[in-house]
């Protein structure tokens, strides 16, 4: 499947690219990721559990950035082995554009899924994808940016308040 | 005045008081000590190369007896064709490798790339997680006329492209068929889709494989319709088995419907394996995994052209179809779509002149193989359907289109090389219209379309030919098997009869209905007589079951056996009533000599047979038991009219099936309710095709995606309404000594069409002028033809 989207986002074009090559930013945007380890030159490490439909699973994959044009655009893929429940792997090319707001940003997802997950949820494949894809850009821009009042953000799991990335560059 | 025993007699299905009380013995149900469970690592790509395989971490996980790949198979024959088809140019159709395990690459969605042996079955799966397999993934060939185009990618690398073979039938005509058609008054062309099929029997595939060292005997029990088939090909092409070291078993299966017709890797893997472990090695599929691996069904693409003269007569069909292989051929795919398919195109009809051409492709799908009916429901579903359109085109009756056309004579040479023996087309159609009321439609028509409803009504005719086969005919055609059948008919001492056949019964109701014939000829009790199937070390080389044979061909061989026995039992009746052989008579269980009141009954006899002290040792042998192979000398053709009437909601594209009439002709009839309960079991599967299954692959990735019964829609009581059938239309086949010509098959044959037309019908009578709609015709497909 493929779907496009764009988000404006309250910060500068640069403090975005740094924030998506920074493993902690992709592990907190990337729903369901227990573990995410490596870095932007070599690639991810990441640990990702979701249930699709009726199949739950835990997908141990690898994440790679490539076609880096700092700091404007770069391309993310990956490629995650969930066992008996198959396979799941998608791109997604990132464009970051200077606007009024920020930066605009926006993305191209491709998304396909193999095995028992494309067995038994080829209906509901489409609509979680975009959901899953809606879900990383939606964290990832309050990681980025914080809610619109920032004191009123609720905790994440790990204690971080959103927006957090942003504050730690600024 | 209906008999109530014999021929004739809807006597119950015996078999089904085991069936119906959960005491049916499956090959699941077998159990034995010291057994070892296998769990396939199937491919989740639909086309790749394995560029490694690590098993180490499997082979060190808890109760893993050892771990298979496609290496412990090198040097291993694959699993064979059973039939070699000759394409158009003289040439043998491409047969690449099928291994048992995956051989340096996967070609479709479950292709097995290796197999986990351990105690339980819990233990096999974990550790079927821990292989590391790396495969390098190819674009997937899943459209067939995307898989001929040059560049495309191979599902077989050694291969020149994905074409299997290209068919020309009959190819000395083509030229004579291109220029009938080309001066034709009228050309009726249509295309279609012979949507893809999973058999879906309730009972999914096992395979149980055990090896005995101590007199090298491996035995496999598994869900098939043909037991020594099995044993024939696992034994001599893939395993290299002799046959007296190798017994196949087949017990109560529950359903075929041809997808259990096949070898598969699996029972070779279990048989396989047995001996590498020295312990029996058991599998039974999931229902995924039957999604995934059990040979499917149809998958004909195709561009049909009927040409019609200035008076509506027929004058030349040609037609070409794109037939679907899947990633490998399975034992019989390469017959379905060309000798199964070819030579019925002629149908009902005396069209002068017939070409076929059939494109057999390879695909990253999973194989398609005979599905009920197997390639006669194709070869039907094409001329009914655009017979219906040239009616819709030239505004006649479709019913007087068809009436104008048949066939009326018999023997009748069609131009697709057979010869029907018998039929009466006009009776069935005439017998069709008066149980269907058709001459009551319009009034219905009416009533429906008070509700908001549009109502329309579907006939078509269909033949068949069944009775699988003439083994010279065949042989020639590209088998590389006979198709004869074989019975051998025991005698107890005490007059009971064991009955061992070749044939197979997997829901067919042989236990009933094969005694029915042998009480008939010896005048005893049916009760008397059991049959024994299944067990290649109990029954004669028989062929087993499919193309609706058992009767014809198996049947005739247990005529043939138990008319042996009456001729040596009544040389033993001359004997102990001191009379001569000549004037010996066996009715309703006694021997009488004509013209005076001696006799002896029926056990008399048997038990001298086995204690001869008074018996003529020195004329015949003791005992009484008698074989027979027979091989027909011809296929037989079953015939009949179907009609479908509908309601379709043009608010919504719902169709429900109001009425559905089923006029066949199966010649002689041994038990009608049987007979019955095939055409009510063929029809809901017509119906399931016409309307609601449908099995789908993505087209860019080959993954498989109608994989359960949340997305295969199976046919439910609901989606069918109560059948009017009727098979008093009989002209007996006239090759075989029963007479009988086989019901198994036409239910799913003359059906989808039924459906399609009356869909079509329903359309066009409220002024949508759609011509064609392809099956599964779902709410969502009619709305849209709805909406041009």
């Amino acid at each position: 499947m493929k779907m496009s989207d764009s988000r404006e986002i309250k910060a500068a074009p640069e403090v975005v690219w740094a924030a998506i090559l920074n493993p902690e930013v992709l592990k907190a945007c990337v729903p369901g990721c227990t573990d995410m380890t490596g870095n932007a030159e070599e690639g991810f490490e990441a640990t990702v559990t979701q249930k699709v439909g009726p199949v739950k699973a835990t997908f141990k994959g690898q994440v790679n950035i490539s076609d880096m044009n700092e700091p404007h655009s770069l391309k993310l893929s990956g490629e995650g082995k969930g066992g008996a429940a198959g396979f799941a792997k998608g791109g997604a090319v990132v464009t970051m554009a200077p606007s009024e707001t920020g930066t605009l940003l926006t993305y191209d997802v491709e998304a396909s899924v193999g095995g028992k997950l494309a067995q038994l949820g080829s209906r509901i494949i489409d609509g979680f994808a975009k959901n899953m894809a809606d879900k990383f850009f939606q964290n990832f821009q309050e990681a980025v940016e914080g809610p619109a009042d920032p004191d009123a953000a609720p905790e994440t799991d790990d204690g971080k308040k959103k927006g957090w990335f942003k504050r730690l560059v600024s | 005045m209906p008999k109530d025993t014999g021929i004739g007699a809807s006597s119950k299905r015996r078999e089904d008081v085991r069936f119906l009380t959960g005491n049916g013995r499956y090959t699941d149900d077998i159990n034995i000590y010291g057994q070892t469970y296998v769990h396939f690592l199937r491919s989740d790509v639909a086309h790749g190369r394995i560029t490694s395989i690590d098993t180490s971490a499997a082979e060190s996980m808890p109760g893993v007896v050892r771990v298979f790949t496609g290496k412990d198979f090198e040097g291993i024959g694959g699993l064979p064709c059973g039939w070699l088809v000759t394409d158009k140019h003289g040439q043998p159709m491409k047969e690449p490798a099928h291994p048992v395990l995956a051989q340096g690459k996967v070609r479709h969605v479950g292709d097995p790339i290796a197999a986990v042996v351990a105690e339980s079955l819990a233990e096999a799966r974990d550790a079927a997680e821990a292989i590391m397999v790396d495969i390098e993934e190819l674009p997937a060939v899943v459209d067939m006329k995307k898989a001929l185009e040059s560049g495309a990618s191979k599902v077989h690398d050694d291969l020149a492209d994905n074409l299997c073979f290209d068919w020309g039938f009959v190819e000395e005509n083509r030229e004579a068929v291109d220029n009938a058609i080309a001066n034709s008054a009228h050309v009726t062309t249509l295309e279609l889709v012979n949507n893809r099929l999973v058999a879906n029997p309730m009972e999914p595939r096992v395979a149980v494989g055990e090896y005995n060292r101590s007199d090298d005997m491996s035995t496999l029990h598994t869900t098939s319709q043909n037991p020594h088939v099995i044993r024939l090909l696992m034994g001599a092409f893939v395993l290299g088995i002799p046959e007296h070291k190798l017994r196949v078993v087949a017990p109560d299966v529950g359903g075929g419907f041809g997808t259990k017709i096949f070898h598969y890797a699996e029972e070779a893997f279990c048989t396989f394996a047995s001996r590498q472990v020295q312990r029996p090695v058991k599998w039974t599929s999931t229902r995924s995994e039957a999604f995934m691996s059990d040979a499917q069904g149809r998958d004909h693409v195709t561009k049909i052209e009927l040409g019609l003269d200035a008076d509506n007569n027929f004058t030349a069909l040609r037609c070409l179809t794109y037939a679907n292989m899947g990633a490998y051929l399975s034992t019989f795919a390469s017959c379905t779509p060309t000798w199964l398919h070819g030579t019925l195109l002629a149908g009902n009809y005396k069209t002068p002149l017939i070409y076929t051409n059939v494109k057999a492709v390879f695909t990253n799908t999973v194989p398609v193989d005979a599905y009920r009916g197997a390639g006669r429901p194709e070869a039907t579903f094409q001329i009914e359907r655009v017979i219906d359109k040239a009616a819709r085109e030239l505004g006649v009756d479709p019913i007087k289109l068809r009436r104008q056309n048949f066939i009326t004579e018999f023997p009748y040479a069609t131009p697709v090389a057979v010869e029907y023996d018998t039929g009466d087309y006009v009776a069935t159609m005439d017998k069709l219209e008066e149980i269907a009321d058709i001459a009551g439609f319009a009034a219905r028509r009416a009533e429906s379309e008070k509700n908001g409803k549009l109502r329309g009504l579907g006939v078509n005719c269909y033949i068949e030919a069944c009775g699988i086969a003439p083994s010279k005919l065949v042989g020639q055609l590209g088998a590389r098997a006979g198709l004869y059948d074989a019975a051998t008919v025991r005698v107890n001492a005490t007059g009971s009869i064991s009955v061992m056949v070749g044939a197979h019964s997997h829901g067919q109701g042989h236990e009933t209905a094969f005694p029915q014939v042998v009480a008939e000829m010896l005048g005893i009790p049916e009760d008397q007589i059991d049959i024994v199937h299944g067990d290649t070390s109990k029954i004669p080389f028989g062929m087993g079951t499919y193309g609706s044979r058992s009767l014809a061909v198996c049947g005739s061989a247990m005529v043939r056996a138990t008319e042996k026995i009456i001729n040596k039992a009544k040389k033993i009746a001359a004997h102990l009533m001191e009379a001569s052989e000549a004037d010996i008579e066996l009715k309703n269980g006694q021997f009488t000599v004509a013209g005076t009141d001696k006799s002896v009954a029926w056990g008399d006899v048997t038990l001298a047979a086995y204690v001869p002290h008074n018996y003529p040792l020195e004329d015949i042998e003791p005992g009484l038991e008698e074989t027979a192979f027979y091989d027909p000398s011809n296929f037989t053709y079953p015939s009949g009219a179907y009609c479908c009437e509908l309601e379709l909601d043009p608010e919504t594209g719902k169709v429900t099936i109001e009425r559905f009439s089923a006029a066949d002709d199966f010649g002689n009839i041994i038990n009608p309710m049987i007979v019955s309960g095939q055409v009510h079991g063929g029809i809901a599967q017509g119906i399931g095709q016409a309307l609601l299954e449908n099995c789908a692959y993505d087209p860019e990735t080959g993954q498989l995606l109608s994989a359960s019964y949340m997305d295969y829609a199976m046919p439910r009581a609901d989606d069918v309404p109560f059948y009017a059938v009727d098979h008093s239309c009989q002209t007996p086949c006239t090759h075989n000594p029963l007479g009988v010509k086989g019901c198994g098959e036409a239910g799913a044959i003359g059906s989808p069409p039924a459906v399609i037309n009356a869909v079509l019908d329903a359309l066009n009578s409220g002024g949508h002028k759609v011509e064609h709609i392809n099956m599964p015709a779902t709410p969502s497909r009619v709305w849209a033809a709805m909406q041009g």
